[in-house]
């Protein structure tokens, strides 16, 4: 190597062209993410006063967060609404992309992903609104199952709880738990499914044996965008959710908004994300023989 | 030599894709334990005909039969076959052991017994010791090893070889078509091998069937096919013909009467005209080497013509000339072995050309 070429200046190199082009977005997530996280870390571990904050350090929050009744019970309702709702979707979601990867002609796919992004042509709001309106005391399910005599009074366990929360956020989340699963399945060499049948098993048991091992990283990849952020959804359970419905993102709103308790309220944030990512990577870790794929 | 028993037969087989004639009629008979080839160019039906044995591929009318038992109705799964894809489909999340003993999961054999037959299936295919490697982390030739292995551990009636040396390099290839051979050998189970490489099929098969637009076009051993092609076609797939336009004089008692350009008059016998050949536009068709340049003093066993050369190719251990006989118009191609003390000619030289009526074929 000559000494001109040694002397060649940093900015020229390929290093540093890869940090100027990543820099800006970089820099956006430096200042949109990571300060205002490190500032709700910081914040959960000061003491509130009133209307003002003051700078002492504790883990009286953290405690509070975890002791109090009432926010461990809305954080075990969060998770458990959204581990129902991940099941629901994931569940659902399969069956659909399968059929688009494996029954649908070639020519044909992209017009049915195409389809399947259709809900998301009006805004998430509206889309919950909706759902009030179909499921609402004198919403579409109700007049309509009143309409043709299957019921005589409507059905008050499908709005303002749990489950029409269940509903909505299954329905809204129904797309992206689709598409992972969808380039998961398109991925397989159809050759190997005729593998499976050739060495003697049924299409039932080569689907098991060979189909949804190899879909797994893409069921991974669902469960994950569903699970991740619906724990912490906060329109849905607003709207649709009533007061059994409430979620943990209602319970933060409340603490920063009507009660200005910025420390108790960013102590709860922090355990959110601190069991959403506890959650996640025991999934992960419980999935990991599939999730190492070839190189 | 005895006949051996049919393992599979095709009767009459048609195949339709919509309005696309894949299959048309094929009738033939595959005996047991026989190294079987469908050659063909791509598109002929040879692969489609593979999968209707397999049970990948329905038939729309015609049977199959493999043992004696007519395939209609019975799935894949259920047939007495294995294959070996062309892709190999090795099943990436497993590893060489579970993907070899993939289709004993059924026998549910116990521990110990599976993994001795797995090593002993291995230990075949020249992978022992592989057994507990990523199946990602093959290469070519070792996928295809563990694809055999897959396939030949269920010990089938009939294995299967979809085009199964076509993604490996030249030396990789001549090297798996012999331990192919013997592998066939060592288990003594019918193999059918599709390729579209003649040299591979001839190499490898004791019979071929040489398939064009979803037709058999011909049945044969090796040397039949090389020797007697029954058409044009055929030949011109097969290695590398002359022609040279002919004409019928006459036809009795076993011999043909022809007046060949550059030839003269000469008589074949009956076999050198497997296909049926007739009237105008026949032509006499022979192989390279069936021709001698003669070098001065050397003297012909049989006939000699005078030629010009008019193309001289060089490959070290042949020489390819193109040369015109007297009396024709388009040169024909000899090839002859550099063996020592042989010149090589140069373009326009004059030369004598040996040949014999015996090696000519008659076709239409």
């Amino acid at each position: 190597m000559s000494a001109g070429q040694r002397k060649t200046r940093w900015r020229d190199t390929e290093a540093a062209n890869g940090l100027l082009m990543v820099s800006p977005t970089a820099i956006y997530a430096l200042l949109m993410l990571a300060a205002p996280l490190g500032t709700i870390l910081l914040y959960s571990f000061l003491t509130d006063g009133y209307l003002e904050i003051i700078r002492d350090f504790t883990f009286a929050n953290y405690v509070e967060a975890w002791t109090n009744e009432l926010y461990r019970s809305v954080m075990i309702r969060s998770l458990g609404v959204s581990m129902t709702v991940t099941l629901v979707t994931v569940l659902l979601a399969f069956p659909i992309a399968y059929f688009v990867s494996f029954h649908v002609e070639p020519s044909k796919k992209s017009l049915w992903l195409f389809l399947i992004t259709i809900p998301f042509w009006t805004s998430y709001l509206i889309r919950v609104f909706l759902w009030k309106v179909i499921l609402g005391y004198n919403g579409v399910v109700n007049s309509g199952l009143i309409g043709i005599g299957v019921i005589d009074q409507p059905l008050d366990f499908i709005l303002y709880n749990v489950n029409s929360v269940v509903i909505t956020l299954a329905h809204a989340y129904a797309p992206f738990a689709i598409l992972p699963i969808f380039v998961a399945l398109e991925k397989i060499d159809r050759s190997l499914l005729e593998a499976g049948q050739d060495l003697g098993e049924s299409k039932f048991v080569t689907f098991l044996r060979v189909t949804l091992p190899l879909a797994m990283p893409g069921v991974v990849a669902s469960v994950l965008i569903v699970f991740i952020p619906t724990i912490g959804d906060y329109v849905t359970p607003q709207l649709v959710g009533g007061p059994e419905g409430r979620m943990v993102a209602n319970l933060i709103q409340l603490q920063y908004l009507k009660l200005d308790n910025y420390p108790l309220g960013s102590a709860i944030a922090v355990s959110a994300m601190a069991i959403v990512t506890l959650c996640s990577v025991i999934f992960v870790g419980l999935n990991r023989r599939y999730l190492k794929g070839p190189k | 030599m005895t006949e051996k028993p049919t393992m599979i037969a095709f009767q009459d087989v048609h195949k339709y894709y919509g309005d696309y004639h894949a299959l048309r009629g094929i009738t033939a008979t595959i005996r047991a334990g026989e190294f079987f080839s469908l050659l063909g160019p791509s598109g002929c039906g040879k692969t489609t005909l593979l999968r209707t044995i397999a049970g990948f591929e329905g038939i729309s009318s015609g049977a199959v039969m493999i043992d004696g038992r007519n395939m209609a109705g019975v799935p894949a799964n259920q047939r007495p076959t294995n294959m070996v894809f062309q892709s190999y489909a090795i099943f990436p999340h497993l590893t060489v052991a579970e993907n070899v003993g993939f289709g004993l999961r059924k026998a549910r054999l116990p521990k110990a017994e599976l993994a001795t037959r797995v090593g002993e299936a291995l230990e075949m295919v020249g992978l022992k010791g592989y057994g507990d490697r990523a199946a990602h982390a093959l290469s070519g030739g070792q996928r295809q090893r563990v694809a055999l292995a897959r396939a030949l551990i269920l010990k089938p009636k009939v294995l299967l070889l979809d085009e199964p040396l076509s993604a490996l390099d030249k030396k990789m290839r001549e090297q798996m078509q012999v331990e192919l051979i013997r592998l066939q050998r060592q288990v003594g189970i019918t193999f059918i091998l599709v390729t579209h490489d003649q040299e591979e099929a001839l190499v490898m098969s004791d019979r071929i069937a040489v398939m064009f637009e979803g037709e058999i076009a011909q049945l044969a051993d090796p040397e039949t096919l090389y020797r007697r092609p029954n058409s044009r076609k055929v030949a011109n797939f097969i290695g590398t013909m002359n022609f040279l336009p002919a004409e019928i004089l006459s036809e009795a008692g076993g011999k043909i009467e022809i007046e060949a350009q550059g030839f003269g008059k000469l008589t074949l016998e009956a076999e050198q005209a497997p296909g049926a050949a007739s009237g105008d536009g026949a032509a006499v068709g022979f192989r390279p080497e069936t021709l001698t340049i003669l070098f001065e003093g050397q003297t012909a066993s049989d006939r000699e013509s005078m030629a010009v050369i008019e193309e001289v190719v060089y490959y070290g251990d042949m020489t390819y000339y193109d040369v015109r006989l007297d009396g024709t118009e388009k040169p024909i191609r000899i090839s002859m072995r550099n063996v020592f003390g042989r010149p090589v000619l140069d373009i326009g030289a004059r030369t004598r050309v040996a040949w014999s009526p015996g090696a000519l074929v008659l076709f239409q």
